[in-house]
């Protein structure tokens, strides 16, 4: 029975090829908070093919001009895209030359305009994105979802990281952490995340964004330790064992 | 400027390389009533004079806020004027709407002068008839620019635009290096002063004048009539010492000083590209 949609519309069965259903190649949590000088945001490097993890060199931070951090967890083909639109937000706003530029809260709400559209049109960019920066002192951390729900906070996550590092830094976060602090703290949630999450693996990166640009580490491993008793002769005493 | 061969389409150049449907669109801007425009680092000062047709009817509004941190004074064909302020209010509240920011007043000109642009290069358009004095905030601090109907602009300290407004230039110019640093009151004293310039000799009072400011903290407003008459009388007084013949000296009364051209003031200076 054929129902009757306009010729462009994105909903019924033969359209379903040319929008996104679900996601591919994704990549998981991001967690991030303001400190003294600016952003710290952390991020692992793995792709996930549905349960297998794929990919384990994706660089999931990017730096966006001179003053915008931004870290995805989700779909990483449309993590590409929206890096390309921003590219050429970036550039069109270089090209005016004129002293004015676009700052976070500029580009945060660009993205917030850009993902709801999407879903507005039942063809969704399938990732959550943390958009950091600071411009004229001022500090700015805020994230969209691929639903456009945005807000901004002192420290914010995606996914899991909302469940496991949240709770951690509403606990620990404070105003004016040290860059140490920060990295600190941010390395106490990735390792729980690591622990926890079966999609992270253990090779992240910790970007910073301050007045004077955009670092990000080389790739590197957080120590781990697997030597509690309850894991040794994980079977005894299980159903069927001997 | 006399009728030739090459002023019919504004696509026909003339052998000297000049388009004058253009210049005539120019020719409109300087019969309309005066506008003027005066910048300090922080603040920025609009000013018009508004003529009404006769006694019995209002007067065309000339000054528009476009943004909070955005005015507009006009001179010329008030219509295309109110239709180009439609324009920028549009491209201010979509921008804010997608950035949460305000638009750059630098960037809007130039989206302005490009639209004006258009039209001398469409044989099915005419020129906009209007200039238009762009007063607003960017990140680099305050600015003031003149848009005018070839699709140029410019940036300026303080300029003046319409009939008349030579007298106005001339005080200008007499004046602006002190207006980088001037305050905010200062600067609307000198608008004052400026459109006084204008009216060469009628009564200045503010039923005449419109003043509008915009500044870092201060919104884009168009100051009241009450507000605006005290600033007259303020320095009315002051005025009438300066005058060669005011032996009268230290009046501290508010009165408006005595009127010898009220008869004529009122038949004469009615701008036709206003109507």
């Amino acid at each position: 029975m054929a129902s009757k949609q306009p010729e462009n519309s994105l909903l019924g069965p033969e359209a379903d090829s040319q929008r996104t259903l679900y996601p591919n190649v994704t990549g998981t949590s991001v967690v991030a908070l303001k400190y003294k000088d600016g952003i710290l945001m952390a991020a692992d490097m793995g792709g996930s093919y549905g349960s297998t993890l794929r990919y384990k060199n994706v660089e999931r931070m990017k730096a966006i001009g001179k003053h915008s951090l931004l870290g995805a967890s989700g779909e990483i083909s449309d993590f590409q895209e929206i890096l390309r639109y921003l590219d050429d937000l970036i550039l069109y706003d270089n090209m005016w030359d004129d002293g004015n530029s676009l700052g976070p809260k500029e580009v945060h709400n660009y993205l917030t305009r850009l993902m709801y559209n999407r879903r507005n049109k039942f063809n969704p960019l399938w990732n959550s994105l943390v958009l950091g920066g600071i411009k004229n002192g001022e500090k700015y951390l805020g994230t969209v979802s691929m639903i456009g729900v945005n807000f901004e906070d002192d420290h914010v996550a995606t996914g899991f990281g909302n469940h496991l590092a949240r709770p951690i830094l509403r606990q620990e976060w404070h105003e004016n952490l040290s860059f140490e602090d920060g990295v600190r703290l941010l390395e106490k949630c990735m390792r729980v995340l690591l622990y926890r999450d079966r999609s992270a693996i253990n090779k992240l990166q910790i970007a910073k964004i301050t007045e004077e640009g955009m670092t990000i580490s080389q790739p590197y491993s957080l120590k781990t330790y697997w030597e509690f008793s309850a894991f040794e002769n994980p079977t005894q005493g299980a159903v069927g064992s001997w | 400027m006399f009728r030739n061969q090459y002023d019919t389409d504004v696509t026909t150049w003339s052998p000297a390389g000049r388009l004058f449907q253009v210049e005539y669109a120019m020719e409109a801007v300087k019969q309309g009533s005066a506008a003027i425009g005066l910048r300090s680092k922080t603040h920025i000062v609009l000013g018009c004079v508004n003529k009404a047709n006769s006694e019995l009817s209002s007067h065309q509004k000339k000054i528009f806020k476009v943004d909070d941190h955005i005015g507009v004074a006009i001179a010329g064909l008030t219509a295309d004027g109110r239709v180009l302020s439609r324009y920028m209010r549009n491209e201010c509240i979509n921008y804010s709407f997608t950035y949460e920011s305000p638009l750059p007043v630098g960037r809007l000109v130039v989206q302005l002068a490009d639209k004006a642009q258009v039209c001398t290069q469409r044989s099915w358009k005419r020129p906009y008839g209007v200039g238009l004095l762009v007063a607003g905030l960017d990140e680099s601090g305050a600015h003031l620019y003149y848009n005018c109907p070839s699709g140029n602009y410019f940036e300026y300290q303080a300029f003046a635009i319409g009939s008349r407004s030579q007298a106005a230039k001339t005080y200008l110019e007499r004046k602006f290096e002190n207006f980088t640093d001037a305050s905010r009151d200062d600067l609307v004293k000198d608008a004052i002063m400026a459109i006084r310039e204008t009216l060469q000799g009628e009564t200045l009072k503010s039923s005449v004048c419109t003043i509008a400011v915009v500044g870092v903290g201060e919104p884009f407003h168009i100051l009241d009539q009450a507000t605006v008459q005290q600033m007259i009388d303020a320095f009315e007084i002051v005025g009438e010492q300066e005058a060669p013949d005011a032996a009268a000296g230290q009046e501290a009364s508010a009165e408006p000083e005595p009127e010898p051209e009220q008869g004529a003031a009122a038949g004469e200076g009615v701008a036709p590209m206003d109507i």
